[in-house]
C-alpha cells in the first residue's frame, strides 16, 4: 500500500483525483439536478450566465439550459472516454502481447498492421468510420477505441519484448510452462501497470476526439455533449462567445483530471522515476 | 613510499537522505595516498566505497551530503572549495575511471573529440596541438591505430579498448591523482589482466598516486601498495598489501581473505564411471541483420560441442563472455533450440523433442539462473515460486506449498519466509530461492548459469557450500557454467574451457589448471588476477 | 551514404503498409451507405435509375469488388486518384490545390511546438522541482488538456473580434490582391492563431517529453565524467546531454505526424482554412469518397515522408544507428 501512500502525497495527483471524482459526481447527479430532457427548450435564447437564476450558465442559441446540457455532457464524455479506452486497451494489449511473445511473423505481420493504423492520421481514419458507420453514440464509441489502440499495443509489445527474455519467464519455461501460462501468469502481471497508466492518457485522447467530432457535428447529435454544443455556439461566438466557453471549460477539466490521475498512478507505481 | 601524501580524508563522513537503509554512507574515514603509490579500497557492496571517490570529487548524488571531516588535497580542503575551484581540481588534479567504460563514454560523440575536451576545458592549446596530443595519449594507453581510434565513436571499441580510452582522457592532463572505481570489473579476465598491467605501467612511469577501488583481494594482490579495507561506511583495516593480504588482523578482513577460493583444486572426487549426460556435436548458429537475407551476420555460438556428465559428478564450463558456455547452457535445457547434435539424458535424446515432450521432461534437468533480482517473477510469494513446478507438472496445490517449505529448510532458509515477495530477500537469499525452485522437481541434472556471479564473495562462498551439500546430500549431477576459474577450480570434477564457441580443452579440473595444453587455456590461467597471493593463501590454509 | 540506404530501406518496408491502408480503407468504404453516383445524383437533384446505371458502368462501380479493388490500385500506381463528381475534377487535382496550405500550416506548427518545447523542457529540467519547473510543467498539462478547437475558438474571440489584431480565418485577405512579400506577410498573419492552436497540444507534449528526457539523460554515467573532467553546468548540457536528449522527441516527430496531419482537420475547420484537412471534413459531409480515399492516400504517403526525414534526422544524431545492420 506504499502507492497509495505516495499517490496523496502529490499534491498534482490529489488535484486531479478531486477533479475527477467532481466530473463523475456531476454526471451521477446530472439526472437528479435536472429531470428534464437538457436538449429540450427550457426559456429564452441566449441568457447570459449569472443574469438569471434558473440559468446559473445560461442558456444557448435555442433556448436550451446550458448548466443541464453540461451536467449531462459530463456522462457522454466519461461514457465514451471510459468505453473506447477499454476497447483500445484490450484490442492493444491483446494485439501487443502476442506480437512481443512470439516475436518473428507474427510480431511482423502484427506490427504492419499496428504501423498502418499509425501512419494513417486517426482523425482522419475516424472521419472515414464515422461516414461509414454514421455517427450514433456506440458507432462514435467503437470507432475511437478502434482508433486508440495502437499506442497501447506498441507498449504492451516493448514490455513483452523485454520481460521474455527475462531469467524469471526462461524458469517458468524450464519448469515446464506451456505458452498461455507463461503469457498470462508470469509476463502479463509484469507488463500491465504501465499499460494501465497509459490508459490515463488513451482516455484523455478519447474525450478530446469525441469533442473535435461532435464540435465538427458528426457525433451523435441528439445527446447532449459538450462537443456539441460548442459547435452550436460557434454560429453566435461574436457577441455571445460563451456558449462555446463554457463547454470548453468542462472538457479542459476532465481531460486535466484524468492526465493528473494518469500522471500521479505513474509516480505512485514507478517511485524510482519520481525522485530524480 | 614514505613521501607526503597528495590526498588525505580526515574524519571523512557522508551522510544518506532519509529512508535509506542507514543514516551514513561514510562515517569517520581516514586515509592517505602518497604519489607513486597504489592504495587499494576493497570492500563488499554497501561498504561505501563507491561513495568515498564521489564524495571526493564532489559528484554525490542529490540528497546524499558530506557533514563532517575534510579531504586534503595538496593541502587543499576539497570539503570546502567552490564549484568553480572544484571544476578546475576535477579532470587537472584528480581524474577517474569508472566500472562500465560503455556507459561512461558519451555514446554520440567521437573518443578523440571526448579525449580532446579535457584540454580544451583546462588549457588554452592549439587544436593542432591538442590533435597531437591525443594522439599521443591513445598510444600511450596501447590502444592498436590511435589514429582510427580516435575517430571512432564508443560502440566501435571493444570493452578493454574503451576502458583504455578513458584512461587516456583521464591521464590527459598527468593529473597527480587518478581514482579508479572498479576499473576491471565489467572487463573479461584477459584484458582485466592487460589493463592492471597498463595501469600499474602509467603509475609508475608518470608517479601518479592511484586510488584503486576494488571488491576482488586477487586484484588487490595484483597491484596494491597499500589496501584499506571498508565494511558498513568504516574503515576496518589498512596497512601493507603483503601484511594485509598474508596477516589480517580484522575478523571482516580475514572472513574475506578466506572466502576468495584459491586456484588449485582440491584433490579428485572419485567419478562414477556411468555418464547420466553427454551432449555430441551441439551446434548452434545465430543470423542477425540483413534484409531479405542480404548482409546478414552470421555468428556460431556453439560450434561442434561434445562433452560428458558422470553421474554425480560436476562438470564446468568455463569461458569469457561471448565464449558460448551460456548459449550451450540453455541449449541443453531447451531454452534454445540447437541446430545440430544430440543431448543424450538418461538415454533421451533432448535435442530432437518436439516442445511438448521437452515440457513433459523438464524436470529431469533444471536449471539455477545467474541475476538473483531477475530470476524470481517479483509478483509472485516465494513459497509460490518453488512450488510452481510441480504445480505445473500436476501436484495439488496444497501439497506443493507444502513442500515448498520443507525445500526452504533445506537450502538454509526460514520456512515462514515463504509469504514474502522476492524483493524482501537479499541477494544470496533469493540465489537459495531460485535453487530451491530447481530442486522442487527433483532433477537428475541441475545447470547453474554463473550461479554466483553476481553475489558478494561471502556470500559467494556460502552458496558454494550450499551446493557442494545439496549434491552430495541428494546425489545431483552439475553442469556449471562460469567465467571464475578460482571457482571453477573448487566445485567442478571437470572442466571445459569455450573460446569463440568452441572448446579447446577439457579434462579432470586438476589436469587442465595443473597443466594446461592449449595456449587459450594458459592465457586465461595466467590472467587470474593475485595468483601468487593464492598460492601463499593455500600454502597458509594447509 | 550508409544512412541513406537505411532510410530507403525503411521507406522501402512502407509500402506494404501503404497498400495494407489503401486495401483497408477501400474495403470498408464499401460498407458506406450510398457510393460516388449516388452522391452526384443527389447533387443533380436526383435523376432516373437508368442513368445512375450508365454512370455505374461508366466508372466500373458495377464490377466485383476485387475487381473494383484491383482497377483502383492499378489506376493509383499510375498516380490516377480518380474523378471527384462533387467538385467536377480529378482527385489528384482537387488535393494539390488543398496540399500546400497544409503542409505550410503543420511546418509552421511543428517547428512553434518543437522549438518552445526544446526551450521549455531544457528550463523545467535545470530548475526541476522549482518554480519556473512548477509552472513550465503546469501550463504543459493545461495545454495539454486544451481542445484545440476551443482554444482557436476563443483565441478568433480575443484577437479577431475583441483587440481586432489578426485576421478570423481564410488562408489570405480576399478583399484585396497583393503580390510578393506582401502576400506573404499577410498569408503569415493568417496563420499565426492556427498555428498556435494546432501546435499548443503537441508543444505540451514535447516539452514534457524534452524534460523527461534531459532529467534522464543527466543521471546517466557519462554525464558524470563529464563532470568529472571538469567542465562547467553549461559545457555539460550543451557538450553532454542536449543531443542526447533530443533523441526520444525526434522519434515523437515521427510517430506523431499522424496526429498532427488529423490535428489539422480541425483547426483548418476553425478557421475555415481551404487545407487537406478541411477537404477530408467536407467529402465526409458530401459523401465523395473518392476524394475521401484520395485524401487517406496522400495523408500516409505524407506521413510516410515525415518518418522518412526523421529517420535521416535520427541517423545523423547517432552514429549508433549507423553502424546496426
Amino acid at each position: 500500500m506504499d502507492a497509495v501512500k505516495r499517490y496523496f502525497r502529490s499534491p498534482a495527483a490529489v488535484i486531479g483525483l478531486v477533479l475527477l471524482l467532481a466530473v463523475i459526481a456531476m454526471a451521477l447527479a446530472a439526472g437528479f439536478l435536472y429531470p428534464r430532457d437538457p436538449l429540450a427548450l427550457a426559456g429564452r435564447p441566449l441568457v447570459w450566465p449569472f443574469t438569471n437564476p434558473r440559468f446559473p450558465l445560461g442558456t444557448d442559441n435555442s433556448g436550451r439550459d446550458i448548466a443541464a446540457q453540461v451536467f449531462y455532457g459530463a456522462r457522454i464524455s466519461l461514457l465514451i472516454g471510459g468505453v473506447a479506452t477499454a476497447i483500445a486497451i484490450t484490442i492493444g494489449t491483446l494485439l501487443g502481447a502476442f506480437a512481443g511473445y512470439y516475436g518473428g511473423w507474427v510480431d511482423n505481420i502484427l506490427m504492419r498492421i499496428t504501423e498502418a493504423f499509425q501512419t494513417l492520421p486517426n482523425f482522419v481514419l475516424l472521419l472515414v468510420l464515422v461516414a461509414v458507420f454514421g455517427s450514433t453514440l456506440t458507432t462514435v464509441t467503437i470507432a475511437i477505441g478502434v482508433v486508440s489502440w495502437p499506442a497501447p499495443a506498441r507498449l504492451t509489445r516493448a514490455e513483452f519484448l523485454s520481460l521474455r527474455n527475462r531469467e524469471f519467464v526462461q524458469a517458468g519455461r524450464t519448469l515446464g510452462m506451456k505458452d498461455l501460462q507463461l503469457i498470462l501468469g508470469e509476463i502479463l502481471p509484469n507488463a500491465l501497470p504501465p499499460v494501465i497508466v497509459y490508459a490515463g492518457v488513451v482516455m484523455a485522447v478519447a474525450i478530446l476526439l469525441e469533442s473535435a467530432l461532435a464540435f465538427l457535428r458528426l457525433s451523435d447529435p441528439n445527446v447532449a455533449s459538450w462537443g456539441n454544443l460548442i459547435g452550436l455556439g460557434r454560429d453566435v461566438l461574436r457577441v455571445q462567445w460563451y456558449v462555446s466557453a463554457i463547454p470548453g471549460i468542462a472538457i479542459l477539466v476532465t481531460v486535466l483530471a484524468v492526465s493528473l490521475v494518469g500522471q500521479g498512478l505513474n509516480d505512485a507505481l514507478n517511485p524510482r522515476l519520481k525522485q530524480r | 613510499m614514505s613521501e607526503a601524501p597528495i590526498l588525505s580524508l580526515e574524519d571523512l563522513s557522508v551522510r544518506l537522505p532519509e529512508g535509506a537503509d542507514r543514516s551514513h554512507a561514510l562515517k569517520d574515514v581516514s586515509l592517505s595516498v602518497a604519489s607513486n603509490e597504489i592504495l587499494c579500497v576493497v570492500g563488499e557492496s554497501g561498504s561505501g566505497k563507491s561513495m568515498m571517490a564521489n564524495a571526493i570529487m564532489r559528484l554525490l548524488p542529490q540528497g546524499v551530503e558530506i557533514d563532517g571531516g575534510r579531504a586534503l588535497f595538496e593541502d587543499r580542503d576539497l570539503c570546502a572549495a567552490s564549484p568553480a575551484e572544484m571544476r578546475e581540481v576535477r579532470g587537472a588534479g584528480i581524474a577517474m575511471i569508472f566500472q562500465e567504460p560503455m556507459t561512461a563514454l558519451n555514446p554520440l560523440r567521437t573518443v578523440g573529440d571526448q579525449i580532446a575536451e579535457m584540454f580544451r576545458v583546462h588549457t588554452g592549446l592549439s587544436r593542432a596541438e591538442i590533435d597531437k596530443r591525443v594522439l599521443a595519449l591513445l598510444d600511450d594507453v596501447r590502444i592498436p591505430d590511435p589514429r582510427l581510434a580516435a575517430k571512432a565513436y564508443p560502440h566501435e571499441l571493444s570493452g578493454g579498448q574503451r576502458q583504455r580510452a578513458m584512461i587516456a582522457m583521464a591521464l590527459a592532463l598527468d593529473p597527480r591523482l587518478l581514482i579508479a572505481d572498479e576499473p576491471t570489473t565489467a572487463l573479461d579476465v584477459t584484458t582485466q589482466a592487460q589493463i592492471l598491467k597498463l595501469i600499474r605501467d602509467l603509475q609508475q612511469r608518470k608517479k601518479t598516486a592511484v586510488l584503486f577501488i576494488t571488491h576482488d583481494f586477487g586484484v588487490v594482490a595484483e597491484i596494491a601498495d597499500r589496501v584499506v579495507v571498508m565494511q558498513h561506511g568504516r574503515v576496518v583495516e589498512h596497512g601493507l598489501a603483503n601484511e594485509v593480504l598474508n596477516h589480517p588482523t580484522h575478523a571482516y578482513t580475514r572472513q574475506l581473505i578466506a572466502a576468495v577460493p584459491p586456484l588449485k583444486a582440491p584433490s579428485p572426487r572419485p567419478l562414477s564411471p556411468e555418464n547420466i549426460l553427454a551432449i555430441a556435436g551441439v551446434s548452434k548458429t545465430y543470423r542477425s541483420g540483413g534484409f531479405l537475407g542480404r548482409g546478414a551476420r552470421i555468428t556460431a555460438a556453439v560450434r561442434n560441442a561434445s562433452l560428458t556428465l558422470p553421474k554425480g559428478g560436476t562438470l564446468g564450463i568455463v569461458g569469457e563472455s561471448g565464449s558460448g558456455k551460456s548459449t550451450l547452457a540453455r541449449c541443453i535445457v531447451r531454452l534454445i533450440d540447437p541446430d545440430a547434435g544430440a543431448i543424450l539424458l538418461d538415454g533421451k535424446d533432448w535435442a530432437k523433442m518436439g516442445r511438448d515432450e521437452v515440457r513433459r521432461e523438464t524436470r529431469h534437468i533444471q536449471m539455477v539462473f545467474q541475476d538473483p533480482f531477475a530470476s524470481l517473477n517479483p509478483r509472485r510469494k516465494a513459497a509460490e515460486l518453488v512450488a510452481q513446478g510441480p504445480i505445473v507438472h500436476g501436484t495439488p496445490r496444497a501439497t506443493a506449498i507444502a513442500e515448498a517449505k520443507r525445500l526452504f529448510e533445506l537450502v538454509g532458509l526460514d520456512p515462514s519466509a515463504g509469504d514474502r515477495f522476492p524483493h524482501e530477500f537479499s541477494g544470496g537469499q533469493r540465489q537459495r530461492i531460485g535453487l530451491a525452485r530447481a530442486l522442487a522437481l527433483k532433477p537428475d541434472v541441475l545447470v547453474a548459469d554463473e550461479p554466483v556471479s553476481a553475489l558478494d564473495v561471502s556470500v559467494q562462498a556460502q552458496v558454494l557450500k550450499l551446493l557442494g551439500e545439496l549434491r552430495e546430500r541428494l546425489g545431483l549431477s552439475i553442469v556449471f557454467i562460469t567465467h571464475d576459474l578460482r571457482v571453477a577450480a573448487q566445485v567442478c570434477d571437470l572442466v571445459a574451457v569455450m573460446k569463440e564457441g568452441e572448446i579447446v580443452e577439457h579434462g579432470p579440473v586438476a589436469e587442465v589448471f595443473g597443466r594446461p595444453q592449449h595456449p587459450y587455456t594458459k592465457a586465461l590461467i595466467a590472467s587470474v588476477p593475485g595468483g601468487e597471493f593464492t598460492a601463499q593463501h593455500e600454502a597458509a590454509v594447509s | 551514404m550508409r544512412i541513406l540506404t537505411l532510410a530507403g530501406r525503411r521507406l522501402a518496408a512502407s509500402i506494404p503498409t501503404l497498400f495494407l491502408i489503401l486495401i483497408g480503407v477501400f474495403l470498408l468504404l464499401q460498407f458506406a451507405p450510398g457510393d460516388t453516383v449516388d452522391a452526384m445524383m443527389a447533387q443533380m437533384g436526383g435523376g432516373d435509375a437508368a442513368t445512375a446505371r450508365e454512370l455505374r458502368k461508366f466508372y466500373g462501380l458495377d464490377l466485383s469488388i476485387p475487381m473494383q479493388l484491383a482497377n483502383y490500385l492499378w489506376r493509383l500506381v499510375r498516380l490516377d486518384l480518380g474523378f471527384s463528381s462533387i467538385y467536377g475534377k480529378p482527385v489528384a487535382t482537387v488535393i494539390m490545390e488543398r496540399l500546400p496550405p497544409t503542409i505550410l500550416l503543420m511546418t509552421a506548427s511543428l517547428s512553434f511546438a518543437f522549438f518552445f518545447g526544446l526551450v521549455f523542457g531544457v528550463i523545467a529540467a535545470r530548475a526541476v522541482n522549482k518554480w519556473p519547473d512548477t509552472l513550465i510543467s503546469t501550463l504543459g498539462l493545461i495545454f495539454y488538456a486544451t481542445p484545440s478547437f476551443w482554444f482557436g475558438l476563443m483565441a478568433i474571440v480575443v484577437f479577431s473580434i475583441y483587440l481586432q489584431w489578426l485576421p478570423a480565418g481564410g488562408l489570405e485577405d480576399i478583399g484585396q490582391v497583393q503580390t510578393g512579400v506582401w502576400r506573404m506577410i499577410d498569408i503569415a498573419r493568417h496563420l499565426i492563431l492556427p498555428t498556435l492552436t494546432l501546435g499548443l497540444i503537441f508543444l505540451a507534449i514535447y516539452l514534457r517529453i524534452m524534460r523527461a528526457s534531459m532529467l534522464e539523460v543527466l543521471n546517466l554515467d557519462y554525464v558524470r565524467t563529464a563532470r568529472a573532467k571538469g567542465l562547467d553546468e553549461t559545457r555539460v548540457v550543451t557538450g553532454h546531454v542536449l543531443r542526447n536528449a533530443l533523441l526520444p522527441m525526434v522519434t515523437l516527430i515521427g510517430l506523431q505526424a499522424g496526429t498532427m496531419l488529423g490535428g489539422s482537420v480541425v483547426v483548418e475547420s476553425v478557421f475555415s482554412l481551404p487545407g487537406l484537412g478541411r477537404l477530408a471534413y467536407e467529402s465526409v459531409i458530401q459523401r465523395d469518397l473518392n476524394t475521401l480515399l484520395g485524401i487517406v492516400f496522400v495523408s500516409a504517403l505524407l506521413v510516410i515522408t515525415v518518418n522518412f526525414v526523421v529517420d535521416l534526422l535520427y541517423a545523423r544524431l547517432d552514429p549508433r544507428i549507423s553502424a546496426e545492420g
